[in-house]
């Protein structure tokens, strides 16, 4: 029996969106290898978070601790290491988000498990599930097999649709044994924004080293058509913007219906998170910028004056 | 106070390079191929030498591999460090093999402070800390940033990102993640591995290259270490992501925003 773990992660009280599409996950591969789906949901206080996974056909595992209540890989891993030896779970997995990528490995490594990051399909045939995931800043596609009991993954959300609805499953309290810490949770400070989260909008707007650190019309563009504001690498090692907006090998990974990209010039590392987006819009000065070979739509030119004018023509709801 | 401080070097492809797969999916083509240390692992090696440079302590870099991932301990001696380790290993290294060779060296080095990139470019696995920090039963800082600039005057100063406790026995780590900022208080030794944003390395020196030659580079055999060497993760087969067809200019905004209405119908 070959059953999957799914680790949750719940977000001020609520499921976050990355969750369902790693419960997707797990509901191809519990349906692939004929395993039993669990989840399992890590905090202080997230009872009514436990309650809305129940949905989705698995058996969701609530560890509600105080000593929880901090998203803190130390004392999550060996409550997750535990559940899964308890439940028989061949396969572990998370999404790929912060959270998701600090504590699978933890935990993989207390359940001598392989672990293979950002996965984007569940390739090979049979009862051997080969990892696909990009290496290389996406310019390698490799299938790997892990060759160990337990198996560990994180999901990249972009390429996995959320769970589908199934059969109501039961809501268990989850063993929860924390050992003593050897870290100290100081402060959260949360960065609230009025715009949909990168990874979740329908339409991001990304600037890079050619906005010299004005984001305004950025920002406009955004807001004219609710999307979320993106950046490149540059961007964020100026100090311009916050660097959960850093798109990129290593920072988000983005596929949204239309991805605008403003004054960036294409590096391979930041069109690895972004060259999922369904169409994508390059406007950069430079008409030789390596973006516009992968741009559905390119507009050589000054984003200081183009993207005011899309502002415009966005505002009047038509182009006639 | 002095901080003992291991940092771990990878070798790998320099990111300029262009990466292709070789036509039987067997690895990729590494004719015309440069190779440099992990650039994450630069930035590991910056925050030893800052940290020792406030503090004082030792740093010694670790490189796990066959007998060129010298060059990447010769470079971060040049940048500044005191030592460095090669752990001899001709095999296929994963995340689980590496932290279990790191495991050993740890043992035998007793630091206060393990430094490890958050993620190597080629494999872009972003495990071998954490899995460290499990097998080791220590703190974990994942993903070490600051929010100052990395144009800014503390960054000019090389003031570290990571903040040593008065007493010298705890670390305050900040770390960029989804939905805000968090601060980590890990008592020491803990496992670190850092982020872009956390620093911008220095360049090494004439005089730091000509002094790396006389440094202290020791070699040992992975296999002489006890540690479990059989690769976990294997790779069966490599291919070329699908290319994305793009290229298509349009004239002016007028154009764009027809294309975007009426063909692409994302507006
Ligand atoms: C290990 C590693 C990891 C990395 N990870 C990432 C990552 O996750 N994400 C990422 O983005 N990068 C990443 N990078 C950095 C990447 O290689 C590039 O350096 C970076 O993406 C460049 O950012 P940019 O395009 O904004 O700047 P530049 O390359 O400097 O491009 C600026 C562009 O703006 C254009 N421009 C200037 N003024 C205007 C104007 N007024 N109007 C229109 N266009 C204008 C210019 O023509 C130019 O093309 C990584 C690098 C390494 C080594
Ligand atoms: N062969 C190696 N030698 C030294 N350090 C390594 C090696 N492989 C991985 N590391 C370290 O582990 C970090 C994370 O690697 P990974 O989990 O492979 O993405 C890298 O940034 C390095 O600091």
């Amino acid at each position: 029996m070959s059953n999957v773990l799914i680790i949750a992660e719940a977000f001020k009280g609520q499921v976050r969106r990355a969750s369902l599409h790693a419960l997707g996950a797990g509901q191809q591969l519990a349906r692939r290898t004929g395993g039993t789906l669990h989840v399992v949901l890590l905090g202080k206080g997230i009872g009514e978070a436990a309650k809305s996974l129940a949905g989705y056909g698995a058996t969701v595992h609530a560890a509600d601790h105080d000593a929880l209540a901090a998203p803190l890989a130390e004392a999550h891993a060996p409550v997750v290491a535990a559940l899964a030896r308890a439940i028989g779970a061949t396969y572990v997995g998370a999404a790929a988000t912060t959270y998701g990528k600090d504590l699978t490995p933890r935990a993989a490594a207390l359940l001598d498990a392989a672990m293979a990051t950002e996965v984007t399909a569940f390739a090979g045939e049979g009862a051997t599930v080969l990892f696909r995931r990009p290496m290389w800043a996406g310019n390698v596609l490799a299938d790997v097999e892990l060759v160990t009991a337990v198996k560990a993954f994180t999901i990249r959300p972009t390429e996995y649709a959320q769970a589908t609805a199934g059969a109501a499953g039961e809501v268990k309290a989850a063993a929860v044994e924390v050992p003593a810490l050897k870290t100290r949770y100081v402060s959260f400070k949360e960065v609230k924004s009025e715009r949909p989260e990168l990874t979740e909008a329908r339409v991001v707007v990304s600037g890079g080293r050619g906005t010299k650190g004005d984001f305004k019309p950025l920002e406009a563009l955004a807001d004219a058509l609710g999307g979320a504001l993106g950046a490149s690498r540059a961007a964020v090692d100026a100090g311009w913007v916050p660097n959960d907006w850093q798109v990129g090998q290593t920072g988000k990974v983005v596929a949204p219906d239309l991805y605008v990209a403003a004054g960036i010039s294409g590096a391979i590392q930041h069109v690895a998170g972004m060259k999922g987006s369904k169409v994508i819009v390059a406007i950069n000065k430079d008409p030789e910028a390596p973006i516009f070979q992968i741009a559905d739509y390119g507009l050589v030119g000054d984003l200081f004056k183009v993207l005011p004018e899309l502002v415009a023509k966005v505002k009047a709801g038509s182009g006639h | 106070m002095a901080l003992k401080i291991l940092v771990t070097v990878k070798r790998v492809e320099d990111p300029e390079s262009k990466i292709r797969v070789k036509p039987d999916g067997s690895g990729i083509v590494t004719d015309g191929v440069n190779y440099k240390m992990n650039p994450f692992d630069e930035i590991a090696v910056e925050e030893g030498l800052r940290l020792k440079e406030a503090h004082g302590g030792e740093v010694v870099v670790v490189s796990i591999g066959g007998e060129k991932s010298a060059t990447e301990i010769r470079a971060a001696l040049a940048m500044g460090a005191d030592r460095g380790v090669l752990v001899r290993h001709d095999g296929p290294l994963d995340p689980v093999v590496v932290s279990a060779i790191l495991a050993k060296v740890t043992e035998l080095e007793k630091p206060d402070l393990i430094l490890l990139g958050k993620q190597s470019i080629d494999d872009d696995q972003n495990q071998a800390g954490q899995y460290l920090a499990a097998r080791l039963g220590l703190p974990q800082g994942t993903f070490a940033s600051k929010t100052e600039s990395l144009e800014s005057e503390a960054e000019q100063k090389k003031v570290p990102g990571l903040k040593l406790a008065a007493d010298g026995k705890r670390l305050e780590v900040l770390r960029e993640i989804d939905g805000g900022l968090e601060t980590l208080d890990l008592s020491l030794p803990a496992v670190v591995t850092v982020d872009l944003r956390l620093n911008k390395p220095r360049f090494a020196s004439l005089p730091g290259i000509m002094k790396a030659k006389k440094k202290e580079l020791k070699e040992l055999q992975a296999a002489s270490l006890g540690a479990d060497l059989t690769p976990k993760v294997v790779v069966r087969a490599l291919a070329s992501p699908p290319a994305r067809k793009g290229g298509l200019k349009v004239a002016d905004v007028e154009e764009l925003w027809k294309k975007l209405h009426e063909e692409a119908k994302v507006l």
